[in-house]
């Protein structure tokens, strides 16, 4: 049977696609095993580059949400940040309740921070999190429930385009307010901070960071795959639809808010896994992960990476996050002209971004070699 | 029309529009329209810019809601409380006056869209071309002439294949009902030509409702005209019947 999507992901999506699963295999293997070799090995590869590219991981798989509904479903999500950002939450509230009675006012059960603020018990929304499995479960349901009630009433309203975009960063944006406030029960301004360990292994064992490197290696490489199963299922035929003529779409008989709810939903929630991923190898979420600002940084490693190749999205989150930590750490004054440049640079001279022009190459040479396969094939007969 | 009597005439109508009135900031776009298609009809919508072609089609298929009025299809259906999805689910096709087809995807993905199939999302999702639907599509690529170009990029096509292949994805709705907006626009004389022999041989087994500016392709439909004016029904009848009609003159010609 012929395949959905034909010659849109017959190209290069698939090849990139493989590439990028099979180097993130091999990376969660082989990255552990480098890492435990003695550090005067040239092979080895240090504590220092696990947790970055650890880190890296977790944007990418990020990067790799906000394609799926951008690259997709044309939906340009400024508010991304909030998902990730949640899951973050989720993971870190679990992590404040494994520190016990490790923390600075011992208390058993409630964390310093409440401690300080002079409450007597754990607020209702905190229970429950102390079993790990149901902090990871909610750092996947949080993210998808608000995607799920912030996309009914904006797609079935039939916001679009530049408003759609407004509302997802008043969105980030008062979350952040939200969060910064002590009595909302989230650490206001500090965040959640000082974890001690994740299931009962360290945070500062270099064991856990490899292993915390190879599960973010996995959740990419299993959110690659999953993005790459819907959008060449016929239901990324209707997303594409949605995203170069919504009401032809409609016209067809196909309910677009519902379309672009699930795409929404499953993008968010993979924003949630990669919060929950980024939290443990930074030691900290806070409020600034809700900032505008990180939100539109999101969109500029996806143009960067090229939007709508899904692998070039997570390419994008690595190159420009490694250019981010070279020049924060080179010329820390400069990084902000940098990524100004970049996305101008981008916009103007690589429109489809890395990926997008990659495959188009690769396309254009493939077509090249067919020609000249079939100029060397001997001639059929002059009669047709 | 008789306006006691609205049921016997809906019953036997595809399409019954009847007093609809559709008012934008003051601006009657349709007013007091009333509106009739027998099954199997193939009817022709004629009128000056503002006459309220567009605003009609839009009040069909659920764009716009009317301000007063009744739209029945199939007899019995409300069309005025059901949004566009669930009327082209009934069976209403429409097309729109610039081509619009789905340009990153290639012509068979474009009708495999349109086929008529479930429309839920997880339905979708694990939704396969069954064989029935695949010898469909052969069939219908054949229909709209495009079988060479079956795995083009739609976005590539020529304006006219581009009408055509929107055509195609119509009739692979299988709607009862077609409603199509200035199909011969910006076409060659030989592809107006090649459309209005497609358009006759859909109107064969269906209802049709063509919104048209171009009075030759109208003539080669040899179908009933309608010309609306202002927002309501100016004169009905043959070619000759509305072109003769004084109204009719006056409107087009200017007072």
């Amino acid at each position: 049977m012929r395949r959905q999507g034909s010659l849109f992901f017959q190209t290069l999506g698939d090849t990139g696609g493989t590439i990028l699963v099979a180097l993130l295999l091999a990376a969660a293997v082989l990255v552990p095993i480098l890492n435990g070799l003695p550090a005067s090995s040239p092979f080895h590869v240090s504590n220092y580059l696990v947790s970055l590219f650890g880190k890296y991981l977790c944007f990418a798989l990020l990067a790799l949400s906000v394609d799926l509904i951008w690259g997709f479903a044309g939906i340009l999500s400024l508010g991304h940040g909030a998902f990730f950002a949640l899951g973050g939450y989720a993971m870190g509230m679990h992590l404040m309740r494994e520190i016990g009675t490790r923390g600075v006012y011992g208390n058993p059960v409630l964390p310093d921070f409440m401690v300080f603020l002079n409450w007597k018990e754990l607020p209702w929304y905190w229970y429950g999190f102390d079993s790990f499995p149901f902090a990871a479960l909610m750092a996947v349901l949080m993210p998808g429930a608000l995607a799920f009630v912030f996309g009914w009433f904006a797609f079935r309203s039939r916001v679009t385009g530049v408003y759609l975009s407004i509302i997802t960063q008043a969105l980030t944006f008062a979350l952040m307010l939200a969060f910064f406030r002590n009595n909302f029960g989230f650490g206001g301004n500090n965040g959640l901070t000082d974890f001690k360990d994740i299931l009962g292994y360290s945070l500062q064992a270099p064991t856990t960071r490899v292993t915390l490197f190879a599960a973010s290696a996995l959740a990419l490489a299993l959110g690659y795959v999953l993005c790459r199963f819907l959008v060449s299922s016929r239901l990324g035929s209707v997303l594409i639809a949605v995203r170069d003529a919504e009401s032809r779409t409609r016209f067809l008989g196909y309910r677009v808010e519902h379309y672009k709810l699930f795409a929404f939903v499953v993008s968010a929630m993979l924003a949630g896994i990669a919060g929950a991923l980024y939290v443990p190898q930074v030691g900290i979420i806070n409020p600034r992960e809700f900032a505008p600002a990180n939100s539109i940084e999101i969109v500029i490693w996806v143009a960067v990476g090229g939007r709508g190749t899904l692998w070039g999205a997570a390419l994008g989150a690595v190159l420009v996050n490694y250019g981010k930590t070279y020049f924060t750490g080179a010329l820390p004054e400069m990084w902000l002209y940098v990524l100004g440049a970049l996305f101008i640079g981008v916009t103007l001279f690589l429109p489809k971004g890395v990926g997008g022009s990659a495959r188009e190459w690769i396309g254009k040479l493939m077509a090249r070699a067919t020609k000249a396969k079939l100029a060397l094939a001997p001639q059929p007969g002059v009669t047709e | 029309m008789n306006a006691h009597a609205p049921a016997t005439a809906a019953a036997a109508s595809i399409l019954y529009l009847d007093d609809v009135t559709v008012s934008f900031d003051g601006f009657r776009a349709l007013n007091k329209l009333s509106f009739y298609l027998v099954p199997g009809e193939l009817r022709a919508v004629i009128g000056p810019n503002g006459a309220g072609k567009t605003t009609m089609m839009d009040v069909i298929t659920g764009k716009t809601r009317p301000d007063s009025g009744e739209v029945f299809f199939a007899g019995n259906v409300d069309l005025t409380h059901l949004d566009e999805a669930a009327i082209a689910n009934l069976g209403i096709g429409r097309k729109f006056q610039k081509p619009t087809v789905f340009e990153t995807q290639t012509v068979d993905d474009n009708l495999r869209l349109a086929l008529r199939d479930k429309r839920g999302v997880l339905a979708s999702l694990f939704s396969r071309t069954s064989a029935a639907q695949a010898e469909r599509l052969d069939e219908l690529l054949l229909t709209i002439g495009l079988a060479d170009q079956r795995t083009t990029l739609a976005g590539l096509l020529s304006h006219g294949q581009k009408q055509w292949l929107e055509i195609g994805m119509l009739l692979a709705q299988e709607p009862q009902l077609l409603l199509v907006d200035e199909p011969a626009a910006g076409m060659t004389d030989a592809e107006t030509e090649a459309t209005a022999r497609l358009l006759r041989a859909i109107a064969k087994d269906r209802s049709v409702v063509i919104v048209e500016h171009d009075m030759e392709f109208v003539r080669a439909l040899e179908a009933k005209v309608t010309v609306l004016h202002e927002g309501s029904v100016l004169a009905e009848g043959s070619m000759e019947h509305v072109q003769n009609h004084p109204r009719v003159i006056e409107v087009y010609l200017g007072r």
